[in-house]
């Protein structure tokens, strides 16, 4: 989906803020909230993908003034709830108010991603690719910046399983996922580096063959 | 704040939450303490950026370790030093050279390479560095603290799938007559991800 999670290439976020000597968990509840999710996970059976979408669901004001940890809390709190593992309006009177995330979209993935995967690669190392330009309302690991853009492929990847079918299907479909190299020109024009590129992974139903 | 009836209640509101959730799933017998616990201490104490440090340096003084390492796959290798796993089990190593300097980011989320770096700091998942290394490279790099030359090709890298990137540093100059435990003592966490130089 077209969230504010999709961050890259967005401004005004000012100075990346480096803490000296960080502690791997700031405080006792952060250390909470990462054994919970696993503990969730599991109980809900849910994978990656799903409690990702549950992440990128989270109000986007939320999202941006919440911390990392918080976002696991959010995200794997909705799928407990959407799971019935623990109700919301008991969640909401003993914390005095939980934000969850908001629903899956009525229409997550349109037909085309949720395709089975092809049983070969279709594409091989050195093929030029455009990024297919889809906006699903759902989970998806194409990011937006690479969207319509033409890079070439740098590695072949074993076949992963598709975040879109697992994600709201729940069936583990794999397929080959490639490594595509950007030039920052072809990314954010003419003023970029020329020198520098970007090479992202992606799973080949997000990409089509330029001829 | 495991226990209400021991400690005091807990303050923030996002402790609150915590809490409730907890108790709402122990009500259900879904609280496993020592899944917690074992969870907890792995990060906090021995997975880390030690590991990654270790896997470089064994790169450094072991051509043929570093060629495995360098291979499309660099998974094997770095199992070969004990280390493998959850946000792990497919690898791939990126050299800088005098020509290249990688840098590592995942703008959608927080993807790092958990067995050999531990859980990344705050900073890697923050939306500045995520919005702005895959546009600025050069300028966001050199805000760190991290220079690079105008002649060197900054290669960047959006972990968005399944794999995970380590940059394997230069070796220094003047670390010849160093041993393998005290090369590895010299690398970063900042290093393997790319926002630093030795």
């Amino acid at each position: 989906m077209d969230g504010v999670h999709d961050l890259g290439g967005k401004l005004g976020f000012g100075p990346v803020v480096v803490e000296d000597d960080e502690p791997v968990f700031h405080e006792a509840w952060e250390a909470r909230a990462f054994g919970l999710v696993g503990l969730i996970m599991g109980a809900a059976n849910a994978g990656t993908p799903a409690f990702r979408h549950a992440i990128e669901r989270m109000d986007p004001a939320h999202y941006l003034t919440s911390s990392y940890y918080e976002h696991w809390l959010t995200g794997a709190t909705t799928l407990a709830v959407e799971h019935g593992l623990v109700d919301a309006e008991e969640l909401d009177a003993l914390a005095g108010g939980f934000p969850l995330s908001r629903p899956v979209a009525a229409h997550p993935v349109p037909a085309r991603l949720a395709a089975p995967p092809a049983a070969e690669p279709r594409f091989g190392l050195g093929s030029r690719v455009r990024v297919r330009n889809e906006h699903p309302a759902g989970h998806t690991r194409c990011p937006d910046y690479v969207r319509d853009r033409i890079g070439e492929i740098v590695r072949v990847d074993p076949p992963e399983p598709v975040p879109e079918i697992e994600a709201h299907f729940g069936r583990i479909e794999r397929e080959t996922t490639y490594c595509v190299r950007f030039t920052m020109a072809e990314l954010w024009g003419g003023d970029a580096d020329p020198g520098d590129t970007l090479s992202i992974d992606l799973y080949e139903r997000y990409l089509e063959e330029v001829p | 704040m495991t226990d209400g009836h021991h400690h005091p209640e807990p303050q923030s509101a996002v402790e609150r939450r915590v809490h409730a959730l907890e108790t709402l799933l122990a009500d259900k017998g879904l609280v496993d303490e020592q899944f917690i616990d074992d969870v907890v201490q792995a990060y906090a104490h021995d997975i880390g950026p030690m590991n990654g440090a270790q896997v470089v340096a064994r790169a450094w003084v072991d051509p043929t370790y570093r060629e495995r390492l360098l291979a499309e796959d660099a998974t094997p290798a770095i199992n070969e030093l004990g280390f493998g796993g959850a946000e792990g089990a497919h690898m791939i190593v990126v050299a800088n050279t005098p020509e290249v300097h990688n840098v590592v980011v995942c703008t959608l989320c927080s993807c790092y390479p958990w067995p050999v770096l531990g859980l990344p700091p705050a900073w890697y998942k923050s939306p500045p560095y995520r919005s702005r290394m895959v546009r600025e490279p050069r300028v966001l790099l050199a805000e760190m603290g991290c220079a690079v030359p105008e002649d060197v090709e900054i290669r960047v890298w959006d972990s968005s799938a399944e794999a995970r990137y380590l940059v394997l540093p230069e070796r220094p100059a003047g670390t010849e007559g160093l041993s393998e435990e005290e090369l590895a003592a010299l690398v970063t966490r900042d290093s393997m991800i790319g926002v630093a130089r030795l």
